[in-house]
């Protein structure tokens, strides 16, 4: 990423900085050095940035992992992919087993039924597990949850006469253990072990989502969004700080809950407790929901079963205001707009809000963007913003996407990482962790090739090179932060960020991109192998 | 069948700008010694008059007359049953519901939990500006399913438009707001009654005062000459044909005495208390003569 030295032998770091890179004749005259040759048969290439991601996947781990695909923990477990019910049943049955409290709840999390044929888990199979401890297992997509009968008597639902959208009820009237959106998750899934501030994690969750990073090449990540009480932001600052924690967190305030006025305060004073390994004073919005919910804002034609549109979650009048007082103070705001019609508010809300406050490198972000046409690019490069593309989400959510939520056409357009690039819109790509596994170099692998899980190629003319794809991993996320003056390249004065890997980045061909193997990283010049992690 | 112990829960819609806090403010003032709780999902935008507000907490407003108001910010429902289990619980729960949110979910969310139960959802709209919003591009849409999950639609600031105005306003409501009765006013001032289903043992000890700038609504007492269906008479109360704000009270059935209550076209159905007495209290903005020869169908068949 460094057009000085695209390729380089030696990189000399003094004090958690890169002060050259070279040959090693070339770096001697800085002085006195000592020649660190243990990376000499790996590959250094800067560390990885992740652009959106939550940290709460840390503290998920501690759940019982039941997804379709197989996936490694914090401590280096390869966890199998579950491809059934009875699969997701028989590891939940397993996990039971191993507790010794009686009433502690046994919560699960991953579950993705529509790769089981969409064949829902019921009340039912969940009593299985156990009848006498309540019993959940969270969705992929963190939208719907299934809960056992101990789960829905504990929250006082195991009962007839239920009417809710999100409840959906069985022959005989109960509930069947199914709960869609946060509103009725929220009450019942505290019976089943998830906390109630979801969005939140915890100390050893930070911890270990750290662990995470270093498996993954990734030196610098963000926690979108968080709601950052004084008790969370203290233990984050204090745990970042901690010796051992191998990660730079960029941690954004979600806009909920609060009035513009005092999320501008409480951004700015946060603005002024950062430290260099936990950044904070970014704001986060969330403008609509999510596409394979169907709670995405969507232009017409609207989505492809005749769902109806979307939910808001902000006024226009909200996000203007917002909008205009970051500007005014030299905030960044990130925005999460899943469908077009939210994806434009955000635009038409930016152009009138700059009008008043006319900002010259605001770099407002659209997070997931995933249905932004060619237009609303366009429009986003006038504009100054930025975009952070979903590209794993085509891999796992792209034949969905296809054949039920916005049909052929535009699944094939979505997450259109060559015309933003085409228009000059600087560009992150990201996994949304815990939604779909950090792993920014199989991120890279989903832009390249818009495979879908079925292995059908999903858009082809939005694919993007191997090159671009890994300038999106790196700089390319970091501008979106903007932290690229400090990471993202190697290259005199930049922060000594390094991932590490056993196979050369440059040679990878589209497929094998995602093989690459990780050892591990270097963040400001601290040396973290995944092996010890 | 809901219990009588209860906890009656409102919920207050509506666009920013059409009066939700006013009318907030005016059923505090109103109080009369019933405790009302009002939950608004952000505090900053302080929803109660400086005037009513005792003490402030982070997390609470103490209200004069033992009234109080918080904010629910991610968990509306953890909200509730920290307030109802306050040491001096809420005779009466209003939900301020945001701008954008959908009222008939927050309705539906509450109503699982056994311990409250929607008293109805009274959204309030701008007369000036409810056209322009319902036909907005991005909010148009979820204007008008606000108003489609409404049991009470308060035609806000009517003095503000003409008579050709309103009359428009309201045929177009009958289709929008399809389980609404709607109601004129101006400073979103209304009887609390009609907003806050009073418990009243004795339908007939009822008072229901209006002050001067309300003394539009009408109420009177059907009284019962034998025995009916109670879902039947609850039923046709709710039929939009009468366009009946409110009833309430206890009609005589086969198996005794049954309480119900009606708000726009949300009707229930539910055990009497021991001591109740026979009569429902039903109030309109106007009780026209069909309303008036269906009462007296109750009270003379």
């Amino acid at each position: 990423m460094n057009p000085a030295r695209p390729e380089t032998t030696h990189v000399a770091v003094k004090d958690g900085q890169i002060i050259g890179t070279g040959t090693l004749c070339e770096l001697k005259k800085w002085g006195e050095y000592k020649l660190d040759e243990q990376f000499s048969g790996k590959y250094l290439m800067p560390g990885l940035v992740e652009g959106h991601s939550h940290v709460m996947e840390g503290t998920l781990w501690r759940y019982t992992y039941c997804g379709y695909f197989d996936r490694k923990s914090p401590d280096g477990t390869l966890w199998a992919g579950l491809k059934n019910k009875e699969a997701v049943i028989s590891r939940l049955k397993e996990a039971e087993n191993l507790l010794e409290d009686s009433n502690a709840p046994l919560p699960g999390w991953q579950l993705d039924p529509i790769y089981f044929d969409n064949e829902r888990l019921t009340r039912e199979d969940l009593d299985n597990v156990s009848t006498t401890r309540a019993v959940g297992v969270l969705h992929a997509s963190g939208h719907i949850m299934n809960v056992n009968s101990k789960a829905l008597e504990l929250a006082g639902m195991l009962k007839q006469g239920i009417n809710h959208p999100g409840v959906p009820l069985g022959d005989d009237g109960l509930p069947t253990g199914e709960l869609k959106g946060p509103d009725i998750m929220t009450p019942v899934g505290v019976f089943v072990g998830f906390d109630r501030d979801i969005l939140a994690c915890d100390e050893s969750g930070l911890r270990d989502f750290g662990r995470l990073c270093v498996r993954a090449g990734v030196t610098t990540v963000t926690d979108l969004a968080a709601r950052m009480s004084e008790e969370v932001a203290n233990m984050m600052i204090r745990v970042t700080a901690e010796p051992s924690f191998p990660a730079r967190v960029l941690a954004m305030r979600f806009f909920h809950g609060l009035t513009p006025d005092e999320l501008i305060a409480h951004a700015i004073s946060l603005r002024q407790r950062s430290t260099d390994r936990m950044r904070l004073g970014a704001i986060k919005i969330v403008a609509d929901g999510s596409i394979q919910g169907f709670s995405a804002r969507l232009r017409k034609p609207g989505y492809y079963n005749g769902a109806p549109n979307g939910l808001w979650y902000i006024t226009p009048e909200h996000m203007s205001e917002i909008y205009e007082k970051a500007l005014e103070n030299n905030l960044l705001v990130h925005t999460h707009t899943n469908g077009d019609q939210a994806t434009q508010l955000a635009l038409d809300t930016l152009e009138k809000a700059l009008k008043n406050y006319p900002a010259r490198d605001h770099r407002f972000t659209l997070q997931h963007c995933q249905l932004a046409d060619a237009a609303q690019f366009r429009k986003m490069a006038q504009l100054g913003m930025c975009v952070n593309l979903f590209a794993n989400h085509h891999f796992y959510w792209g034949d969905e996407h296809y054949e039920l939520t916005v049909g052929p056409e535009r699944a094939e357009q979505m997450n259109a990482c060559r015309t933003a690039l085409d228009n000059s819109v600087p560009m992150g790509i990201h996994s949304d962790a815990p939604i779909t596994p950090l792993g920014p170099l199989f991120t890279a692998w989903c832009a390249i090739n818009r495979k879908t899980a079925s292995n059908r190629i999903l858009g082809e003319h939005e694919r993007i090179t191997v090159r671009e794809a890994l300038y999106a991993i790196t700089l390319g996320a970091a501008y979106t932060l903007k932290l690229d003056d400090e990471i993202g390249s190697i290259e005199a004065g930049k922060c000594a960020d390094f991932a590490v890997l056993e196979d050369d980045p440059l040679a990878a061909t589209p497929d094998t991109i995602k093989d690459i193997r990780v050892w591990g990283t270097i963040q400001a010049g601290r040396i973290f192998s995944a092996v010890d992690i | 069948m809901t219990s009588t112990n209860n906890i009656p829960v409102s919920v207050i819609g509506g666009y920013l700008g059409s009066g939700k806090t006013t009318l907030i403010n005016q059923l505090l003032r109103n109080a009369d010694g019933r405790k009302l709780a009002v939950l608004v999902n952000e505090f900053g935008a302080l929803p109660i008059d400086a005037d009513l507000i005792e003490a402030q907490s982070d997390t609470m407003i103490s209200i004069s007359g033992g009234c109080v108001c918080c904010s629910y910010g991610n968990d509306l429902i953890q909200a509730l049953l920290e307030i109802s289990k306050l040491e001096s619980a809420p005779d009466h729960i209003l939900i301020e519901s945001s701008g954008v949110a959908l009222p008939g979910a927050i309705a539906a969310s509450v109503s699982i939990n056994g311990n409250f139960e929607i008293a109805g959802i009274i959204t309030v709209v701008d007369s000036e500006l409810i056209l322009e919003q319902a036909s907005n591009e991005y909010i148009g849409d979820t204007i008008e399913r606000q108003l489609g999950d409404s049991d009470i639609v308060l035609l806000n600031k009517c003095d503000l438009v003409d008579e050709v105005h309103l009359a428009y306003l309201e045929s177009w409501l009958v289709e929008k707001a399809r389980y609404a009765t709607s109601v004129r006013v101006t400073y979103a001032s209304l009887p609390n009654s009609i907003v806050l289903q009073d418990y009243v043992r004795d339908t007939r000890k009822q008072n229901i005062s209006f002050n001067s700038h309300t003394n539009i609504f009408e109420s009177q007492v059907i009284e019962f000459s034998k025995e009916y269906d109670a879902n039947i008479v609850a039923q046709k109360l709710a039929d939009p044909e009468f366009n009946l704000l409110r009833s309430k009270g206890f009609v005589p059935t086969p198996s005794g005495l049954q309480a119900i209550q009606t708000v726009g076209r949300r009707w229930s159905v539910t055990d009497a208390p021991p001591d109740a007495k026979p009569g429902v209290v039903v109030i309109a903005e106007k009780l026209n003569s069909k309303i008036h020869s269906l009462i007296r169908i109750f009270n003379d068949e």
